[in-house]
C-alpha cells in the first residue's frame, strides 16, 4: 500500500517537475511547480512528518508561488519569446543533467545499506515534538533566522524601489 | 514503515532524480523566472532526503534542519524575484543572454 503510494507520487513529480522545466509558457510552468510541490507534500505525509507537510503547503504553495504568479503578471511575461539562437548550448546541457543524473544514481547504487534505525517513532514530526526541538535545542537559529527575513525584507523594498535618488 | 532500508533507497533515487531535472532546466533554459523555479526544484530534492533520512535514523534534527532551509529559500526568492524586476526594468527581457556584461 504504502509502495502504491509511493510510486504514484513519485511519477507524478517527476513528470511535473520534466512539464516545469520544459513548458513553454512560464505560467503553466509555475501550476506544474505547485503540482510537484504538492506531489513532495504528498511524501512527507508518507514519512509521518506533519509539520513539515503544513510548513511546506503554507511557505511554498501559499507564498513562494503567489509571489511568482505575481511577478509573472506583473511583468506579463505569459508570452513566450525565447528566443533560441543555437541548439547546441541546449543539448550540452541536457547531456550534462543527464550525466550527473548516471552519476548519482551509480553513487546510490554503490551505498552500503545501514541498518534502519529499530524503533520508529511514530510522532517524531509532529508539531508538538518538533516545536520542542525548535525553542530549545535550536534556539538561536530560529532567532537569527528573523533577522535574515529582515534584512531580506529590507533588501527586496529597496531592490524594488525606482530610483533611490528621487524618493 | 516496515520496510524502512528499502524506502530511503527509494527515496535516494527519487531526490537525485528530482535534482537532476533541476540541474538541467538551470542549464537548459534561458528564462531567469524558469531558472529560479529549478533551484526551487533542486531545494526540494535535497528538503526531501533529509527528511527521508531523518525518519530513516529516527533523528528530528533533520527535519529541523529542513525548516531552516525552507526559510532561507523563502528570503531567498524574495530577494531574487526583487532583482528580477529590477533586470527586468532595465534591460526590457527576462533573457539571462542579455546579461553579458561580465563576459569576455
Amino acid at each position: 500500500m504504502d509502495q502504491l503510494v509511493f510510486l504514484i507520487l513519485s511519477i507524478i513529480s517527476i513528470g511535473a517537475a520534466l512539464a516545469v522545466i520544459f513548458s513553454k509558457n512560464p505560467v503553466y510552468s509555475v501550476l506544474f511547480l505547485i503540482l510537484t510541490f504538492f506531489s513532495i507534500a504528498g511524501h512527507y505525509v508518507l514519512l509521518n512528518a506533519q509539520f513539515l507537510f503544513i510548513v511546506h503547503i503554507i511557505v511554498y504553495a501559499g507564498a513562494i508561488m503567489v509571489l511568482f504568479l505575481f511577478v509573472i503578471m506583473l511583468l506579463n511575461l505569459n508570452k513566450t519569446n525565447e528566443t533560441s539562437k543555437s541548439m547546441l548550448p541546449k543539448i550540452a546541457g541536457a547531456i550534462s543533467g543527464g550525466l550527473l543524473l548516471i552519476v548519482l544514481l551509480g553513487a546510490v547504487k554503490g551505498l552500503n545499506q545501514a541498518e534502519a534505525s529499530q524503533a520508529v517513532n511514530a510522532d517524531m514530526g509532529s508539531v508538538k515534538n518538533l516545536g520542542k526541538i525548535l525553542f530549545s535545542e535550536y534556539l538561536l537559529p530560529f532567532e537569527v533566522s528573523s533577522a535574515l527575513f529582515l534584512s531580506a525584507m529590507i533588501g527586496a523594498v529597496m531592490l524594488g524601489k525606482k530610483n533611490l535618488k528621487d524618493h | 514503515m516496515q520496510v524502512l532500508s528499502n524506502t530511503v533507497n527509494n527515496y535516494l533515487v527519487l531526490a537525485s532524480i528530482l535534482f537532476a531535472i533541476g540541474v538541467m532546466g538551470v542549464l537548459v533554459r534561458r528564462n531567469i523566472i524558469i531558472i529560479f523555479m529549478s533551484i526551487e526544484l533542486m531545494l526540494n530534492a535535497i528538503n526531501l532526503l533529509l527528511v527521508a533520512f531523518s525518519v530513516f535514523h529516527n533523528d528530528a534534527s533533520g527535519q529541523v534542519f529542513v525548516f531552516f532551509i525552507m526559510a532561507v529559500a523563502a528570503a531567498e526568492v524574495t530577494v531574487g524575484l526583487a532583482i528580477l524586476v529590477m533586470i527586468y526594468r532595465n534591460t526590457g527581457s527576462v533573457d539571462i543572454n542579455s546579461l553579458n556584461k561580465l563576459k569576455w
